[in-house]
């Protein structure tokens, strides 16, 4: 994993004091709101529905077991003994008073963590694959990139007042696990001979208008990455609206341009940016490279694990769904659910996070993962130890065993904690999940994404789940919109509304008539929810939910 | 044609503590919508709330809320101010929690 050098530790530890002293100054009257916002914003620092809340970044999504507990202490100390685990590889802390930030702040840098520039129209958090540097079907690990973007992007004086805030995704396998269809700029490591490259693609995002990113190069060699990101970006800064907050995004300027203006505008652009790259930048990466090699993987005979799981019928339900291909065959990757049916997606409590931690030590060569899916990862676990980790994550209330089922459900905050939010999020999560536990169809509804939104900026993304759930304000009462049919991965598709919208106790009703209509439906139980609507079409779906003829109305 | 004046309070967040508060006729802060001061006169409505923004150094972002007179003081009308003098639904956190103690 990487490790701060002398100047990441300063700059870090630097902005933190510049922060210590704007509090000091909101405080005592020398800043007034409007001078202080853009700056706690620039430090993670939203002023939320009941409190604050602090954004930290977990830079492509990797986290030490160090840094895991040192969450933890900050959620017992200045939190109330919990995180939430966002779709962006962060994790926010919902309860921080403003006077203790500032030492939250330096509790994080002590563990090598921050919060710079995972809020304002700057380049966020650059997030990764989240089995990255461990997946079978990876060409090559992508995070020393994304290290390579952090380093670029942090404090870059050009870019710290884009039209809008700036997303970038990258994921180092041809399944897309980052999502990097629905970003800003989405990077895809590709292979051409021997030669490693990327596709760049540009111009994706949800929220209001949802797009799916288009290729801008479709390969582009390794060397040539940041003059190509810098050229993507000071074009955008350019070219991209300020007089509209809504149409200020990176998308809508290729809307409104097309690919091909957009892409010669970044082409000679990128004829100024490259010469300005004198290489160094390159062995910034192999330096960077070096600290991201892989751990000293350990032989060890999967007997004790097969055996296990002949005999232990729990093992057997876990193993089959929250197990995924290592690129060392005796390892496996394991998922841990943050998704226990009636719990909140992406919580874990304090005492949870010490468990992954000691288990990433114990286990895991010390490394843990955040997905944008809400679930924590140990990427490197030998099978042999399957059945022990099991075990501890069993008695940890964590082996909740539905990855990838209806209840793996994303959903941001809403308004319970969002001041952006137009209604709630997490109890029609809840709901849903317990729902259909206790009616004993989750198992047979099989592989599932669902998805769900407070607000239409789209934090839950709904418009790529196969089933999307959009929480909007209609004339002061919660009302949920349902799209059909969206994909998050590398067969992206934006979902399409059902129809009208349904009050939140009508929410889990309607998502019943869908998943009935598909039972029915589909040709046998191999064929995934999102696969049988790929073949029939929303029309079967439509019908379930608003009768026949009906679904027009209103 | 303006719209006609329907009752407000005047609400924001604690500077500090990032707390919901409400503005009291005795012009303190409260912690209680029911202690909030019911405002149905438009005129005096916006000077309430220009005397909260003056007041930056105690709380963030004050505006006017709709209210409606309940037995105990004034309600909120709207789900998210109702949400506001709660706290989240999926955990007794927040205003509530102050209440279960």
């Amino acid at each position: 994993m990487y490790k701060y050098s002398d100047f990441d530790t300063a700059t870090v530890r630097a902005r933190v004091a510049q922060f210590r002293g704007q509090v000091e100054r909101r405080l005592n009257g020398s800043l007034t709101e409007e001078e202080f916002r853009p700056l706690r914003l620039m430090n993670g620092l939203y002023l939320q529905l009941h409190a604050y809340m602090l954004r930290v970044a977990i830079p492509y999504g990797t986290l030490s077991a160090a840094q895991m507990r040192q969450l933890a202490y900050i959620a017992d100390r200045w939190d109330k003994g919990f995180g939430h685990f966002t779709t962006r590889q962060n994790i926010q802390f919902n309860w921080p008073r403003l006077t203790d930030v500032p030492d939250i702040l330096d509790a994080l840098a002590d563990t090598q963590l921050h919060a710079i520039q995972t809020s304002g129209n700057t380049i966020r958090n650059v997030t990764a694959d989240h089995f990255a540097g461990a997946a079978a079907d990876e060409i090559a690990d992508p995070r020393p990139v994304a290290e390579l973007i952090r380093q670029w992007s942090t404090d870059h004086p050009e870019f710290q007042f884009l039209p809008r805030k700036f997303k970038i995704a990258i994921t180092g396998a041809a399944a897309d696990r980052a999502v990097i269809r629905a970003h800003d700029i989405g990077l895809q490591i590709v292979q051409r001979g021997d030669e490693i490259g990327f596709a760049v693609l540009v111009g994706g995002g949800l929220g209001r208008t949802p797009m799916l990113g288009q290729v801008i190069r479709d390969f582009l060699p390794k060397a040539d990455l940041l003059p190509y990101l810098e050229a993507i970006v000071a074009t955008y800064n350019l070219m991209g609206r300020r007089d509209n907050k809504f149409k200020a995004r990176i998308k809508i300027t290729l809307f409104e341009n097309g690919i091909e203006t957009l892409r010669a505008a970044v082409e000679e652009e990128f004829l100024r940016t490259r010469p300005a790259f004198s290489g160094v930048d390159q062995d910034w990466l192999a330096g960077i490279e070096a600290q991201f090699a892989p751990p000293a993987f350990r032989a060890a005979d999967p007997a004790p694990f097969e055996a296990a799981l002949k005999v232990d019928p729990l093992l057997r339900t876990w193993a089959s769904r929250n197990l995924a291909a290592h690129k060392q065959p005796d390892h496996a990757i394991v998922t841990v659910s943050l998704k226990e049916h009636g719990q909140t997606p992406g919580d874990a409590t304090s005492e949870q996070m010490r468990v992954l931690a000691d288990l990433a030590e114990r286990y895991g060569y010390g490394e843990l993962r955040i997905s944008h899916e809400q679930n924590v990862i140990l990427p490197h676990v030998a099978r042999a130890d399957l059945p022990q980790v099991h075990a501890e994550l069993l008695r940890a209330g964590l082996a909740t065993a539905n990855v990838g089922l209806l209840s793996d459900i994303i959903a941001c905050p809403g308004m319970d904690y969002c001041a952006l939010a137009t209604a709630r999020s997490i109890p029609i999560a809840q709901q849903l999940a317990t729902h259909f536990r206790d009616i004993g169809l989750e198992e047979e509804i099989g592989q599932l994404k669902i998805k769900i939104s407070g607000c239409i900026n789209a934090c839950g993304h709904h418009h790529v789940g196969h089933i999307g759930i959009l929480g909007l304000d209609r004339a002061g009462v919660e009302n949920y919109q349902i799209t059909l049919g969206g994909d998050g991965t590398e067969t992206a598709a934006i979902g399409e509304r059902a129809g009208p919208g349904f009050a939140y106790d009508e929410v889990v009703p309607a998502i019943e008539r869908i998943l009935r209509a598909y039972l029915e439906l589909r040709s046998d139980a191999s064929e995934s929810f999102i696969a049988a609507f790929r073949r029939l079409g929303p029309a079967p779906f439509k019908t379930a939910l608003y009768g026949e003829g009906q679904r027009d109305a209103a | 044609m303006s719209r006609k004046f329907t009752p407000k309070i005047v609400t924001a967040n604690d500077l500090r503590a990032g707390d919901v508060v409400y503005l009291t006729a005795s012009d303190d802060w409260s912690r209680h919508h029911h202690e909030a001061e019911f405002l149905e006169d438009e005129a005096i409505a916006e000077l309430r709330l220009l005397r909260a923004l003056g007041q930056g150094d105690i709380v963030v972002g004050p505006y006017l809320a709709e209210a409606r007179q309940g037995t105990q003081g004034p309600e909120p009308v709207h789900f998210r101010e109702a949400f506001r003098t709660r706290g989240p639904s999926n955990y007794a956190h927040g205003k509530q929690e102050a209440t279960n103690v």
